[in-house]
């Protein structure tokens, strides 16, 4: 029997009440924050009513950082201690960094997980916290503009990015202090704001020359569905490249020497970007560029000129787009449509390029610097549950394939790319001497055969194999990635059925524990924090756990549930109520346990139910009983 | 707790088990059902319900990827059927079928010297493609009924096909190539 609710008064008797939620474009160049507002989304200004926050954050001695337009004015003056493009550097090695530190005026010391720390007045920092430190600007932001604090955030990342880059990027939002729904793939993010779901079906391309990155995606739309057929991309080649080209042509043109000062570069840097920008409304521009005491510098550049400059870049685009197209199985004369995404797709000479290649009109109505940020805040919106009958789904792939190292440095493939996510691999693994407890596995990410030539993402020891003589043991090995596109693994001896324990070493990013003293430092009072936080944590999952149990009771439990497992789900539900009021977070999760047991075999009915009634093409209600 | 491994691909969808698929109706399928468990529709759900979302999200990938492909489909058929492929092994000893194999791989390592490269290809591309097809009527009559009556019958035209499929994927990442030396 079920009991009637009755509410206090003033107390809602919505189910769900509205979430706080926010997309997050964090870029290479520049950064924004979405929100949707009475159904309207848009990005939020900062108080000066500018949108865009500039990706760059300069450390002082004795003060706290300060991050975008701030920190952008003082880049000249003090380039060692004002870091911008700091995303070209998340999940990226040492020796990754010497190749990009060329174009970077950084001072590199090596930290302690393999990855490269940059040496700032306020000490050394790790990308993820440089990111981190932007995060946290977009996060204030939002919740002044919001007039609350948010519920979770969508963070978006180049659909190319690699395990190690997602992860360092996810790593970042939790240090931010942010709960992230979901990281989402830049380009499904444009054609989310593009509302193609709302249209009719067919092929679209997302075109989308980031800053630092760029990325072509391949979407099939059907009935709301966001099917991203295949993707690729080249995470080193972006609109700054463009700048730098014309830099180039600058430096020749003045007669600059190699070896400048930082100053007199970030000064060309902005008189390189300043022509371009101008050229895609003109078809030429001045070129003023002051250098340090000494003479100053005045030129012409044409818009054909820039044209020759950067021909041979956005021909490369175009490498990945035929990849894309191949690996979608389709031709270029089959997409109906072309999102354009990023600032550099403004250039006249690309869109004359990507409109040429597949033959169709381009899409170009949403602002490209905001459009991702945009599309991130729709998805965010639904995913924190204020859309309950929204039909949207996104199903994103895996860019680059995972694999694991093999006899002679060979890279066996495991999970393809283009798999759509999640997706999950299991692999048997045997041992090879009398005895042996413990086995090592490398994980690694691209295409290519020998694992020199891809990226490394962790190193696994799995321990507590039971000893058995040699090849006598089975190990199956599951190689999960989650619908963030994120890499996990589980290991299960299988003739005696133990678990084994697996360490995993990231190969260029933090442990859990770093992150955990990272997040405790950055809390400002002393000991008792750490649990205050983990208790918090509790209460949350205990009110979502108890949440979702009464609105699953409320709608199915007479058709799903008999008397007996009702009562038991009742009373774990109840225990739970009871702890969470109290303040000892390992009863909480204790009684939370208990209730995911006591309901273990309705929640998989219901789930079971759900997928025959949405496959009958039904609502459930359809199904009820007269 | 561990989702069903048991159910077959076909139940999954809820198609019959035949080597011919009503592609259609399985795309709807795989959207409908993944809109009732895709992980994006358990954000806010308990962790219990996160990991079992997760599961069948991953389940229904898998099947629908095994299921509209009509190699990892019919040998999907033969392994439901009890048939074990052993890859490190499993060979064919048709020397016509080989050494047309060789002729063709031949053929396209020699593309690039063609006076027309892409025309070379193109024929390679074509042939390909018709072997494969020819192929492909021979694995429905044999699996049509979604039981074969000679598995390893059926296993050969497999392999065949699979060797087929990998010159394909050869064949197509040197067309990329080509497209890309020429811009």
């Amino acid at each position: 029997m079920a009991l009637l609710q009755i509410s206090e008064p003033g107390e809602s008797t919505a189910p769900h009440q509205h979430r706080l939620a926010a997309g997050i474009d964090l870029g290479t160049t520049n950064s924004l924050v979405a929100s949707v507002r009475s159904g309207v989304t848009d990005t939020l200004p900062d108080k000066d009513a500018r949108h865009l926050l500039p990706s760059v954050v300069r450390y002082r001695a004795d003060a706290a950082p300060v991050v975008g337009y701030q920190a952008l004015a003082a880049a000249t003056e003090d380039p060692l201690n004002t870091i911008a493009s700091v995303k070209r550097l998340m999940g990226r090695g040492v020796e990754d960094v010497k190749t990009l530190a060329e174009h970077l005026p950084y001072e590199f010391v090596p930290g302690s997980s393999g990855m490269p720390l940059l040496h700032t007045a306020g000490g050394d920092v790790s990308p993820v916290e440089v990111s981190a430190e932007i995060l946290r600007t977009l996060k204030t932001r939002a919740e002044e503009s919001l007039g609350g604090e948010l519920a979770g955030v969508v963070v978006t990342v180049p659909a190319y990015f690699d395990d190690a880059q997602r992860q360092a990027t996810k790593d970042a939002a939790r240090l931010a202090g942010l709960k992230v729904l979901r990281l989402l793939n830049e380009p499904t993010a444009a054609a989310v704001a593009y509302g193609l779901d709302q249209g009719g079906d067919g092929i679209t391309a997302i075109y989308d020359l980031g800053g630092g990155t760029f990325d072509v995606s391949i979407l099939r739309l059907n009935k709301g569905v966001f099917e991203v057929m295949s993707t690729a991309g080249d995470t080193a080649l972006g609109g700054d490249d463009l700048d730098r080209l014309v830099a180039d042509w600058i430096m020749q043109q003045a007669g600059m020497q190699a070896g400048a000062s930082h100053v007199d570069m970030r000064r060309l840097m902005l008189a390189a970007r300043t022509a371009k920008e101008a050229l895609s409304e003109q078809t030429s521009a001045t070129v003023v560029l002051e250098l340090d005491g000494t003479a100053n510098w005045t030129g012409e550049l044409t818009r054909d000129r820039l044209d020759e400059l950067i021909a041979p870049l956005v021909e490369k685009t175009l490498g990945p787009c035929r990849r894309a197209l191949r690996d979608a199985g389709i031709r270029a004369g089959d997409v109906q449509s072309v999102v354009m995404v990023g600032g550099s797709t403004r250039v006249p000479l690309v869109r004359e390029r990507v409109a040429g290649f597949f033959k169709t009109e381009l899409m170009v109505d949403i602002d490209p610097d905001r459009v991702v940020a945009v599309g991130a805040a729709i998805q965010a919106d639904i995913l924190a549950g204020n859309k309950p009958d929204s039909e949207m789904l996104l199903l994103d792939v895996i860019p680059l394939s995972l694999g694991i190292e093999t006899m002679g440095g060979l890279s066996e493939k495991i999970i393809q790319r283009n798999s759509t996510i999640p997706t999950a691999r299991a692999q048997e693994f045997t041992t090879f001497k009398d005895g042996q407890t413990a086995m090592s596995l490398h994980v690694v990410q691209g295409e290519r055969e020998l694992v020199d030539d891809c990226r490394s993402l962790a190193r696994f020891e799995l321990r507590g194999i039971p000893p058995m003589v040699a090849g006598a043991a089975r190990i199956k090995v599951t190689f999960q990635v989650d619908a963030d596109g994120l890499l996990s693994v589980i290991a299960e001896e299988q003739t005696q059925g133990v678990t084994s324990s697996i360490d995993v070493k990231p190969s260029y990013g933090l442990s859990d524990n770093e992150i955990e003293t990272m997040l405790r430092d950055s809390m400002d009072s002393a000991a008792g924090d750490r649990d205050q936080r983990r208790l918090r944590e509790e209460q949350v999952e205990a009110d979502r756990v108890l949440e979702a149990l009464h609105s699953a009771l409320a709608s199915d439990a007479d058709e799903l549930l008999g008397d007996a497992e009702r009562a038991s789900i009742d009373a774990a539900a109840q225990a739970l109520a009871a702890v969470r009021r109290g303040d000892d977070y390992r009863e909480i999760k204790r009684a939370i346990a208990a209730v995911e047991q006591a309901s273990s075999g309705y929640v998989e009915r219901r789930m079971n139910s759900s997928i025959r009634s949405a496959m009958a093409g039904h609502k459930v209600d359809e199904f009820k009983a007269p | 707790m561990a989702a069903d491994h048991s159910t077959t691909h076909f139940q999954r969808f809820d198609l019959p088990q035949s080597f011919d698929v009503d592609a259609a109706l399985l795309d709807e399928r795989y959207r409908d059902s993944q809109r009732a468990v895709h992980p994006d529709r358990f954000v806010n759900a308990s962790d219990q319900e996160r990991r079992l979302s997760m599961q069948q999200a991953t389940l229904l990938n898998e099947g629908y990827r095994i299921l509209k492909d009509p190699l990892r489909r019919g040998r999907y058929l033969l392994e439901l059927q009890g048939y074990r492929f052993d890859d490190e092994h499993h060979t064919t000893s048709d020397t016509v079928f080989l050494m047309e194999q060789m002729e063709l791989r031949e053929a396209l390592g020699e593309v690039r010297e063609a006076g027309d490269a892409f025309a070379a290809l193109g024929e390679i591309m074509e042939r390909i493609d018709g072997d494969l097809d020819q192929l492909l009527g021979e694995l429905r009559q044999q699996l049509g009924s979604g039981a074969a009556a000679d598995l390893q019958q059926a296993a050969d035209c497999l392999t065949r096909m699979q060797f087929f499929r990998k010159l394909q994927d050869e064949a197509m990442e040197l067309e990329v190539e080509l497209e890309d030396e020429l811009a």
